[in-house]
C-alpha cells in the first residue's frame, strides 16, 4: 500500500506493507531511529510518538493507518539547535541514565502536560505509567516532567512541539558540552 | 585542584540522548546486511529428533538456514570463565543445540534472510520433533536422592560445592561449636527468586565480516572481555576481531555476557561472508537472556541472650539453570564474603551447591551474589532481633564493627579498610523519623487498624571496586581485575582520555572528563572521553561490579600523574630550572619562588613540536597506566523502610523510604544519586513485585512486561537520600563504588518492613515478592488478617 505520512515536518510518501508497524516504518524505511522498540506487548513504551498531536505507542499503530497524518517523534522537538523544554529538564534534572526509555518518556511528557499543564507528583507517576524505565526509579524524571511544566507555562500543551514563538522564549542552547 | 571533582555536572551523554541521536546497535544499517532469526526450543529438555529445513529454506527472502549440527565445528562452546573448584562439573554449551535442548528458549536453528520481517516469517517453516525428557526445575529436588538429571553424562546436577569456613581459614572461631554453645539459636530459610535483569535495550548485534577482519558490533557491558572470548571460542585470531559497543541501553550485568547469539551472528556472518544483523524481541530477552539470582538459602545465627552474635552459617542451593554461563559459579561466591556483613560475628561457615535445572542458565545480576547475602543477613538480624525482644536497631548497634575499629579484618577473609556506620544510621533514624514511626506502629496495632504499619532496617556494607587480580587469582577466575586508562594530549590542548571502562548508563563520559580536568588543569569540555571500542581502547576490563571509577578512575589519576611527570620534566628544561623546583597547579607550571610560568598547553605544543627536547626524552606527553587495586572497596549504609500493610487484602505500599549511603569520596553527586534511585527501585522490585515463574513443563510464563512486574513511575515512592562521607583508603580518589549499593540495600529493607508490619499477628516471614496474594496467605495461614 501506498502511505503519505508527514514525520517531523517532513512529507514522506512509501509503499509499506499492510502489517508494517509505524515504528518500524519510521526506523527502517525513514531511517527515524529516535524512536526505539523495546518490547512486544506495548507496555514498556520506548516507541512513544505524537500522532496528529497526541501521544501514541508506535508498535501498536500500523504504518497504514498514519497515512495522512503528522507524526512527531523526538527527532522533531528540538529547533534550530535550541532543545524542547522538556528535553532541556530531562537534561538538567538527571532524568535519563542509559537513555534507551528517554525518547518515549518525553514524547508522553509531552503529551501529559498537554492534558495537564501543572500537575503534581502522582499525577506525573500515574501519567507515565505506561513508560518504562529500568534505570532512573523515576524520581529524577518526575522532577523533570514538573520542571518542564514549570518552563512552559503558561501554553504548554501540543502548541509546545510546534515551531511556536511563545514556547521558543522558553528555549535555552543545546550544551553539546554538557554544562551546569 | 578540586574544582571538578565533586561537582554537579550535567552529563555530556545526554546530548544524543534526549534527541533520539543515540547509536544503538539496532540502528547500524551496512550495505548488503542480512538479518538473522532464531528457531528457539518450546520444550525445557528434550533430544532433538531431528530439525528439517527444507520448507524454510524456500520461504521468500530467505538465504540460509542453519541447524546446530551445521555449525557443531565452528561454535565451540560458550566460556565460563571462573571454575570454582578444580573438580567443577561443567557440560558442553553449545550456542545452537545440536543433540538436545536443556531450558525453554535454547536455539535449535538459525534463519538468515533480507529482511528481519522475513527472517522471522520463516521461523515457522523449521520443522524440529523433539523426545522430551524429565523436567529438572526444582532446587531442593534437583539434588534430592534419584532426581532425574539435566545432563545425565555428568552424574549429578551439583555442578560444585564450595566451602567457606572461618576457622579452617583462620580468621574466626569453629561455628559448629558455636551452634552447640549458644544460648539462642535463630534458624530460617530465604528463597531469592529468580529474577530477570531487563535492560531496556534488546540485546542486538551487528557483524561485518571483511576479508581483512571482522568487526562486531554489540549491545554488551564487555566489549574487551568478549573478545578476548570469542577469539578463544570461535577461533578468530583476536587481532583479526573488533569488537565495538555503541551505546548501550542498559545492562545491570544481564548484558555481562558472551551470549549465543553473538557466537551464532559471528559464525553465521563468516560463513556468508555477509554482514548480519541479530536483535530479539522482548519475549526473546526474557526467555534467553540470562536471569539472576535463584537461591534457596538456609541460615543459622546464634547469638548471646544479650544480643551479641556468636556464629553464623550458611548453606546455598544455587540455580545455574541449564549451563554454566560466563562469570555464573562465581556469583554466589562473590556473596560469601558478605554474609556476615557490618556485623563482628566471631565464627562463619559458608557452604554453597551450584545446581542445574532445566531453566534459562543465570548469571551476575546487578550486585551478583551480594544482594542475596545481604538480604540474608540483614532479615535474620530482624527474626534475631524478634526472638530476643530487642529493637532491631538495637541489636544491630550491638554488633556492628565500630568507627574506631577500623581497619577491621571480617571473619570471612576480607579487611574492611574503613567505614562508620553509626554516622550513616545517625543520620538515617534523623531523616526517616524513627521513634514517631515506631510510636504509630504502636497505636496502630493497639486500636487494631486494618492498615498496619512496619519499619524495616537495613545497615549494609558490600564489597565493590573488584577486584584486586590476585584475589580473583585465588578464586580461580580466568580474568584480572585491573583497569586502564591512557591520555592523549592533543597539539592544540584538548584531550583525549581513553578508558578500559564500558559504559551503558551510568555517565562515564562525564565523571571521567571531571577527573582528568582536575588532574590535569584543563576545562572540562576540552576532553573526549573515548571508550568501548577495541581499536579505540584496546585494553580494559570492562564495566560491571560497581568497578569503574575504584578501578578505572585511579588508572585515569595514573595517567595523569604520568602526563605531568613528564611535562614537568619537560617545563624545567624549557624554563631553566631543575624539575623539583617546579609546582605545577591548575594548569600552569611556575617556577618556585620566580615568576616563571609555562602553560601545560605551551608544554604539550613543545613536547609535540620536539624542537627543543631534554637529553633522552620522547616527544609527545601521551600516557598510559593499569591499575590494580589491593583491595576491593566497601560502600555502606543505612537503609529505612516504613511500609503500610493492609491486612485486609494483603497489598503493600512504600510510606516512606529513607537511605543514606556512605560511597566515599564523589565525582559528581547527580550521578551518584542517579544511581542510587536506579538501584533502589530494582531492590524494591525484587522486594515486591518481580518474578520469573516458570510452569510444572519448564515454560517461563512471565515472558513478557504485561506478565513480568518491573515497577512503573506509579509503583515506586519518592526517596529521601542522603550520604555520609567516609573515604576508601584503597585507591586516591577515595572513592568506593555507587552502582549495586541501592539494590543490594533495599531488598531487605522493605521485606523486614512488610513482616514488622504484621509480625505481631504472627507473621515472621513473607517470601517474595511480597504480592497481596502472598500477603494475605500469610495472614491467613496465622489466623490473621481483617
Amino acid at each position: 500500500m501506498r502511505i503519505t505520512v508527514t514525520v517531523d515536518g517532513v512529507s514522506y510518501s512509501d509503499e509499506v506493507e499492510p502489517r508494517t508497524l509505524l515504528v518500524h516504518h519510521l526506523r527502517d524505511a525513514l531511517g527515524k531511529t529516535g524512536t526505539v522498540v523495546g518490547c512486544d506487548t506495548s507496555n514498556c513504551g520506548a516507541c512513544t510518538v505524537h500522532l496528529d498531536g497526541h501521544s501514541v505507542k508506535s508498535c501498536s499503530v500500523l504504518a497504514v493507518q498514519a497515512n495522512g497524518c503528522e507524526v512527531t517523534t523526538v527527532e522533531g522537538l528540538a529547533r534550530d539547535g535550541q532543545l524542547h523544554p522538556v528535553q532541556q529538564a530531562f537534561h538538567d534534572n538527571h532524568a535519563l541514565q542509559c537513555g534507551f526509555c528517554t525518547p518515549g518518556m518525553i514524547m508522553q511528557a509531552l503529551d501529559l502536560l498537554a492534558d495537564d499543564p501543572d500537575p503534581d507528583d502522582a499525577a506525573v507517576r500515574h501519567g507515565l505509567e505506561g513508560n518504562l524505565c529500568r534505570c532512573t526509579g523515576y524520581q529524577n524524571i518526575v522532577k523533570a516532567v514538573r520542571d518542564a511544566a514549570r518552563r512552559m507555562s503558561p501554553g504548554a500543551g501540543p502548541e509546545a512541539e510546534q515551531v511556536d514563538e511563545r514556547s521558543l522564549v522558553d528555549r535555552t542552547p543545546l550544551h553539546l558540552g554538557g554544562g551546569e | 585542584m578540586t574544582v571538578e571533582v565533586g561537582k554537579a555536572r550535567r552529563r555530556k551523554e545526554d546530548a544524543r540522548l534526549i534527541t533520539g541521536a543515540a547509536r544503538w546497535t539496532d540502528n547500524i544499517r551496512l550495505a548488503g546486511m542480512l538479518h538473522m532469526a532464531l528457531v528457539r526450543s518450546p520444550v525445557a529438555h528434550a533430544r532433538i529428533t531431528s530439525v528439517d529445513v527444507t520448507a524454510a529454506v524456500r520461504m521468500p527472502g530467505v538465504l540460509a538456514v542453519f541447524t546446530g549440527r551445521d555449525l557443531a565445528e565452528e561454535q565451540g562452546s560458550l566460556p565460563c570463565a571462573w571454575p570454582i573448584t578444580e573438580d567443577m562439573l561443567a557440560p558442553p554449551a553449545p550456542a545452537v543445540a545440536v543433540d538436545e535442548v536443556n531450558f525453554a528458549g535454547e536455539v535449535v536453528a538459525v534463519v538468515v534472510a533480507r529482511s528481519a520481517a522475513e527472517a522471522h516469517d520463516a521461523l515457522e517453516a523449521v520443522d524440529v520433533d523433539y523426545d522430551e525428557l524429565p523436567v529438572v526445575l526444582d532446587l531442593e529436588a534437583a539434588v534430592a536422592e534419584g532426581a532425574d538429571l539435566v545432563h545425565p553424562d555428568l552424574g549429578s546436577n551439583k555442578s560444585a560445592t564450595w566451602v567457606y569456613d572461618s576457622a579452617e581459614a583462620g580468621a574466626g572461631g569453629d561455628v559448629e561449636q558455636a551452634i552447640a554453645e549458644a544460648e539462642v539459636v535463630v534458624a530460617r530459610t530465604f528463597r531469592q527468586q529468580r529474577l530477570i535483569p531487563a535492560f531496556m535495550e534488546p540485546r542486538s548485534v551487528v557483524v561485518d565480516p571483511t576479508p581483512d577482519a571482522v568487526t562486531m558490533w554489540s549491545s554488551t557491558q564487555i566489549p574487551h572481555i568478549l573478545r578476548w572470548m570469542l577469539a578463544a571460542t570461535v577461533g578468530v585470531p583476536e587481532h583479526k576481531l573488533r569488537v565495538i559497543a555503541p551505546d548501550v541501553g542498559g545492562g545491570f550485568g544481564g548484558k555481562l555476557q558472551v551470549t549465543p547469539e553473538e557466537v551464532i551472528a559471528l559464525v553465521v556472518a563468516r560463513r556468508l561472508g555477509k554482514p548480519v544483523k541479530w536483535t530479539e524481541t522482548r519475549t526473546e530477552s526474557m526467555l534467553s537472556a540470562h536471569h539472576g539470582r535463584d537461591q534457596v538459602q538456609k541460615v543459622v545465627v546464634t547469638a548471646k541472650r544479650d544480643g551479641t552474635v556468636t556464629g553464623m552459617r550458611v548453606e546455598l542451593l544455587a540455580d545455574m539453570g541449564a549451563y554454566l554461563r560466563l562469570v555464573a559459579p562465581g556469583v554466589p561466591i562473590l556473596g560469601a564474603f558478605m554474609y556476615n556483613a557490618i556485623y563482628k560475628f566471631p565464627a562463619y561457615k559458608f557452604i554453597c551447591h551450584n545446581v542445574f535445572t532445566n531453566k534459562t542458565p543465570t548469571d551476575a545480576y546487578r550486585g551478583a551474589g551480594r544482594p542475596e547475602a545481604t538480604f540474608a543477613v540483614e532479615r535474620i538480624m530482624d527474626e534475631l532481633a524478634a526472638e530476643l525482644g530487642m529493637d532491631p536497631m538495637e541489636l544491630r548497634r550491638k554488633n556492628w564493627i565500630n568507627h574506631d575499629e577500623f581497619p577491621f579484618d571480617t571473619v570471612a577473609g576480607l579487611t574492611y579498610d574503613s567505614g562508620n556506620y553509626e554516622a550513616a544510621t545517625a543520620r538515617a533514624v534523623e531523616l526517616f523519623g524513627y521513634e514517631a514511626l515506631r510510636r504509630e506502629q504502636n497505636d496502630r496495632r493497639a486500636n487494631g487498624d486494618p492498615v498496619q504499619l512496619g519499619i524495616g532496617i537495613s545497615t549494609y556494607t558490600e564489597m565493590c571496586g573488584l577486584a584486586p587480580s590476585r584475589v580473583l587469582g585465588a578464586l580461580r577466575y580466568a580474568a584480572g581485575g585491573w583497569e586502564h586508562a591512557a591520555i592523549r594530549m592533543l597539539p592544540t590542548g584538548k584531550v583525549e582520555l581513553i578508558t578500559g571502562t564500558s559504559p551503558h548508563g551510568q555517565g562515564h563520559e562525564t565523571a571521567w572528563s571531571q577527573i582528568v580536568a582536575d588532574r590535569l588543569g584543563v576545562p572540562f569540555e576540552d576532553v573526549e572521553v573515548l571508550h568501548g571500542d577495541t581499536q579505540v581502547a584496546p585494553r580494559g576490563m570492562d564495566t560491571y561490579g560497581s568497578r569503574s571509577l575504584a578501578v578505572g578512575g585511579t588508572a585515569i589519576v595514573l595517567a595523569a600523574e604520568k602526563v605531568l611527570a613528564k611535562a614537568r620534566t619537560v617545563a624545567a628544561h624549557l624554563m631553566e630550572c631543575a624539575p623539583d623546583d617546579v609546582d605545577f597547579s591548575a594548569g600552569t607550571f611556575s617556577v618556585r619562588g620566580t615568576s616563571t610560568t609555562m602553560s601545560l598547553g605551551d608544554v604539550v605544543v613543545a613536547a609535540h613540536v620536539a624542537h627543543d627536547l631534554p637529553e633522552g626524552v620522547e616527544p609527545g606527553l601521551d600516557s598510559d597506566a593499569a591499575f590494580d587495586p589491593d583491595n576491593f572497596s566497601f560502600p555502606h549504609g543505612t537503609h529505612l523502610c516504613a511500609t503500610e500493610v493492609d491486612t485486609r487484602t494483603g497489598r503493600v505500599t512504600i510510606r516512606k523510604y529513607v537511605c543514606v549511603d556512605d560511597v566515599g569520596k564523589v565525582v559528581n553527586p547527580l550521578i551518584v544519586e542517579g544511581q542510587v534511585h536506579g538501584g533502589l527501585a530494582q531492590g524494591i522490585a525484587q522486594a515486591l513485585f518481580e518474578e520469573a515463574v516458570h510452569d510444572e513443563g519448564g515454560t517461563l510464563t512471565t515472558a513478557t512486561f504485561a506478565d513480568y512486574l518491573l515497577p512503573s513511575a506509579a509503583d515506586l515512592p519518592h526517596f529521601v537520600t542522603d550520604r555520609t562521607e567516609t573515604p576508601a583508603e584503597s585507591n586516591p580518589l577515595g572513592v568506593k563504588g555507587v552502582g549495586e549499593a541501592g539494590t543490594i540495600a533495599s531488598t531487605p529493607a522493605v521485606v523486614n518492613a512488610v513482616v514488622d508490619a504484621v509480625r505481631h499477628m504472627g507473621v515472621d516471614d513473607v517470601q517474595m515478592p511480597c504480592t497481596p496474594m502472598r500477603v494475605w496467605k500469610a495472614l491467613q495461614a496465622v489466623g490473621g488478617g481483617a
